[in-house]
């Protein structure tokens, strides 16, 4: 299966000033934004794991821009990320993310994205439409169809595949390398804390990669199945999150010492079973009420116990959270299934409409799943499930690491120094630079700051591409030194390949072997240890300090034998350094969790040793480091200042148009 | 689950080292069984780790002989239902066959501008003042007001 030359790659060494890792929406908006201030001077360098026009968390297209502040406050969607994340956000971040982020929606419909318009008379019609019935551009006043009062809807297939052809045209294909996927960033051997370089791999060809860089864009996602899935066997690959994303964004900073933020917190999104199918435009835009099996609703039935977690249960919007810990109770006492009750809903829209729009409705409702959730509609089928016909099932999923949903876990990142009311501590020089001097972030990785979604991400990746030009500009005379030799960087990317070789034939099984791990089994015992220990679903999210402690150490067990991995390929190779990296984004975020002594987000995890929330104590950032050259990692309380007055963001009634009180997570 | 590909329509790209389906999945799964050491059925396209498809259906979307669909994971779901792609450079169109053996078809736009007309930076201002907080296309940013 190896073939002989497969344990002597060749090493290819790329210089550059920027190197921008990953080819997501932020990549794809750092790309496009540095490359117009870098001009010529600045060589700026993408490397991606994937094919850039299907890569990222958008590869198979979304229903939705989640994030568009249109004729909102920026400062409202301040107070609304601020609220469904539980108060522990950083203003600074978010504010200046809403203030670019309909740039971003701007340029996608100039690109050709259809989005969906609501005409003068007051109809909506979809994203290709408009132009034949009057309709504007977003940008010269057209108004979208807003879903929520953040969302706008959107035809959005071949959004990726748009984004894409912007940046890969802006950067030219000559400095993009398809199919490489970084391992590691290499420290500076001269300056202390100073990002040089980062190695990776081809999984196309027997070829290492070395690329040196002044500065360096950490854009690869979040991560998923670091816990064991509710899918099981043949359907583990179905996840709400692309499966890809192996948590390398944290991994990767983590192991090179930079600070991480909240990384406690996680996502559970609650979807439709099995599929996990979207559920945003179901309760948005087709008003549909979720019931527990006996058709009460639960977050209504609930509402005293929400209570305990004043004032996040006065919220504009219920927290994402907070709406999960009321359907977790009926699912506990045994009140299920949870069901999203779609014939009532679409029987109420029906009753005004003709059947002309009936059907255009139904179309819609399917849009929703097959423009971003193609699985979600092959369980329909596969099960009969008709909306208008049958009830379907809702479930919380797996937890997911997060820093651009709705959740905030990811790496502190410096914000912009324009703002007023900005504390020092939320600033150190370079917008969005980590406390790796050089290393960059955005997306998934910028803690402390969700609801960017795919728009944000792509403003906020144009943000850190911007920041960074300015960074190489007043960094011209550093020339990155590694203090590892060419020879040992191979030999540690390769070990995995090595493993295999050198006992393959020790046993006449090559799956069942003493001397090595798969990558596989290695990924099975994390996702066991995470949800057994670190309140995955087996326990209904619970966890204490003992559990933690305990998972902890199969962790330390874990970590022991990363270096006993096998790859018998290329794509083994892959899942084994992807795997790698869910181990260190798991051990962060059970780190995190068994420092923050309270439950400040039930629904997603309880510490049960801990079960209320703790303003007094706990409405503070936790930071963590892992400190490269000891190899211990230190937790740390920071402190959370507000740049706008959130007290307003708790009224009844103050929300403004479109606002509902359901979640605001599509 | 996954994808699977129907073993009378691949063509394995006719030869090309990388096929299309390869070059497109997000997750590295598609391979090209160049000799028939892994299938039996030399220079075709397979799923090489069909628990780790996300079912974003990429590669059925992008082949050229429409040789890609998806069975859904069979660990849970019922055998006979169907998510059957057809994308043109502007729109998709989908039919959906359920397991009791009812087709509904849908079609919607993906694009409203032809695929490479992208002028990424015509027609776009030239850039500013590096150290302001505006990206190129911005001519001006609000700043925080604390009483808003």
């Amino acid at each position: 299966m190896s073939e002989p030359s497969f344990g002597n790659p060749e090493v290819v060494e790329i210089e550059t000033d920027i190197l921008i890792v990953g080819g997501g929406m932020a990549a794809c908006g750092a790309a496009y934004e540095a490359k117009r201030w870098a001009g010529d001077d600045v060589k700026i360098t993408l490397v991606d794991k994937a094919a850039m026009d299907r890569s990222g968390a958008v590869a198979q297209g979304l229903s939705a821009i989640n994030t568009y502040i249109g004729e909102n406050q920026v400062e409202d969607y301040v107070r609304m990320v601020h609220a469904d994340l539980m108060g522990i956000t950083r203003d600074d971040l978010v504010f200046d993310v809403g203030r670019h982020v309909d740039d971003s929606v701007h340029l996608f419909e100039e690109w050709g994205l259809p989005v969906w318009k609501t005409l003068d008379d007051g109809t909506r019609v979809d994203g290709a439409s408009w132009q034949k019935k009057g309709g504007k551009m977003l940008k010269d006043g057209g108004k979208p169809v807003r879903s929520g009062r953040w969302q706008i809807m959107i035809n959005g297939e071949s959004y990726k595949v748009i984004v894409a052809e912007a940046a890969k045209k802006a950067l030219g294909m000559d400095n993009i390398y398809e199919r490489v996927f970084i391992i590691k960033y290499l420290l500076d051997a001269n300056e202390p804390n100073r990002i040089a370089g980062a190695i990776g791999f081809s999984n196309r060809e027997h070829k290492l990669y070395i690329f040196k860089a002044n500065a360096i864009l950490n854009v690869c996602g979040g991560a998923v199945n670091i816990f064991r899935p509710r899918t099981t066997g043949e359907g583990m690959g179905r996840v709400w999150y692309p499966v890809w994303n192996a948590g390398s964004t944290y991994a990767m900073a983590a192991e090179v010492g930079a600070e991480l933020t909240m990384m406690e917190n996680r996502f559970v999104p609650t979807r439709f079973k099995d599929g996990y199918g979207p559920v945003g435009a179901w309760f948005l835009l087709f008003k549909s009420k979720a019931t527990n099996g006996f058709g009460e609703d639960y977050v209504v039935k609930n509402a005293d116990m929400l209570k305990d977690f004043s004032p996040y249960d006065e919220a504009a919007v219920v927290p994402t959270c907070l709406r999960n810990h009321a359907m977790l109770k009926e699912m506990k006492e045994g009140r299920g299934p949870i069901y999203m009750d779609t014939p009532t809903a679409l029987a109420n829209l029906a009753e005004t409409l003709t059947p002309k729009e009936v059907k255009h409705l139904e179309a819609e409702a399917w849009e929703d799943f097959l423009d971003m959730c193609i699985g979600q509609a092959t369980v329909w089928a596969g099960l009969n499930i008709r909306p208008e016909k049958d009830k379907s099932e809702l479930m919380p999923t797996e937890p997911y690491l997060l820093g651009s949903h709705s959740g905030c876990s990811g790496i502190w990142a410096s914000g912009p120094e324009d703002l007023n009311g900005t504390p020092d501590h939320y600033h150190w020089g370079y917008n969005r630079m980590t406390t790796v001097k050089g290393l960059f972030t955005a997306g998934d990785g910028v803690g402390a700051s969700g609801h960017k979604f795919s728009s944000g991400s792509h403003a906020e990746g144009r943000i850190a591409g911007k920041s960074m030009v300015r960074f190489v500009r007043d960094h011209k005379d550093f020339t990155p030194t590694f203090s590892q030799t060419i020879e040992e960087l191979e030999e540690e990317i390769y070990r995995p390949v090595r493993n295999y070789l050198e006992h393959k034939d020790k046993t006449t099984a090559e799956d069942i072997n003493p001397f090595y791990i798969t990558p596989r089994n290695f990924q099975l015992r994390i996702q066991k240890t995470m949800d057994e220990y670190v309140a995955g679903v087996a326990t209904y999210y619970q966890t204490n300090k003992i559990l933690l402690e305990e998972g902890l150490k199969y962790l330390g067990m874990l970590k022991e034998d990363a270096k006993n991995m096998r790859a018998k390929d290329l794509h083994e190779l892959l899942r084994a350094w992807e795997n790698y990296h869910r181990m260190w984004a798991a051990e962060a975020h059970l780190r995190h969790i068994l420092f923050r002594e309270e439950t400040r987000y039930p629904g997603f995890f309880y510490r049960a040793d801990f079960p209320e929330l703790d303003e007094e104590n706990w409405h503070c950032f936790v930071n963590s480091r892992h400190n490269p050259e000891t190899g211990e990692w230190e937790l740390k309380k920071v402190q959370w200042v507000p740049l706008v007055d959130h007290s307003t963001g708790f009224k009844a009634g103050q929300g403004g148009p479109g606002e509902t009180s359901k979640p605001a997570n599509v | 689950m996954p994808t699977f590909v129907h073993t009378e329509k691949c063509d394995g790209c006719k030869g090309g080292e990388v096929t299309v389906c390869m070059y497109i999945c997000p997750n590295d799964l598609m391979k090209l069984d160049v000799e028939g050491e892994f299938t039996g059925h030399a220079m075709k396209a397979f799923n090489q780790e069909p628990d780790q498809c996300w079912e974003c259906l990429c590669c059925a979307k992008h082949c050229p002989q429409q040789a890609i669909e998806l069975r859904p994971f069979q660990d849970w779901v019922p055998m006979g239902g169907k998510a059957i792609p057809l994308r043109t450079d502007q729109a998709i169109m989908w039919t959906i066959q359920f397991r009791d053996g009812e087709v509904k078809r849908f079609k919607f736009p993906a694009r409203t501008t032809p695929v490479g007309s992208i002028d990424p930076y015509g027609n776009k201002p030239e850039p500013g003042d590096l150290d302001s907080p505006m990206l190129f296309t911005e001519s001006e940013v609000p700043n925080v007001n604390p009483s808003a």
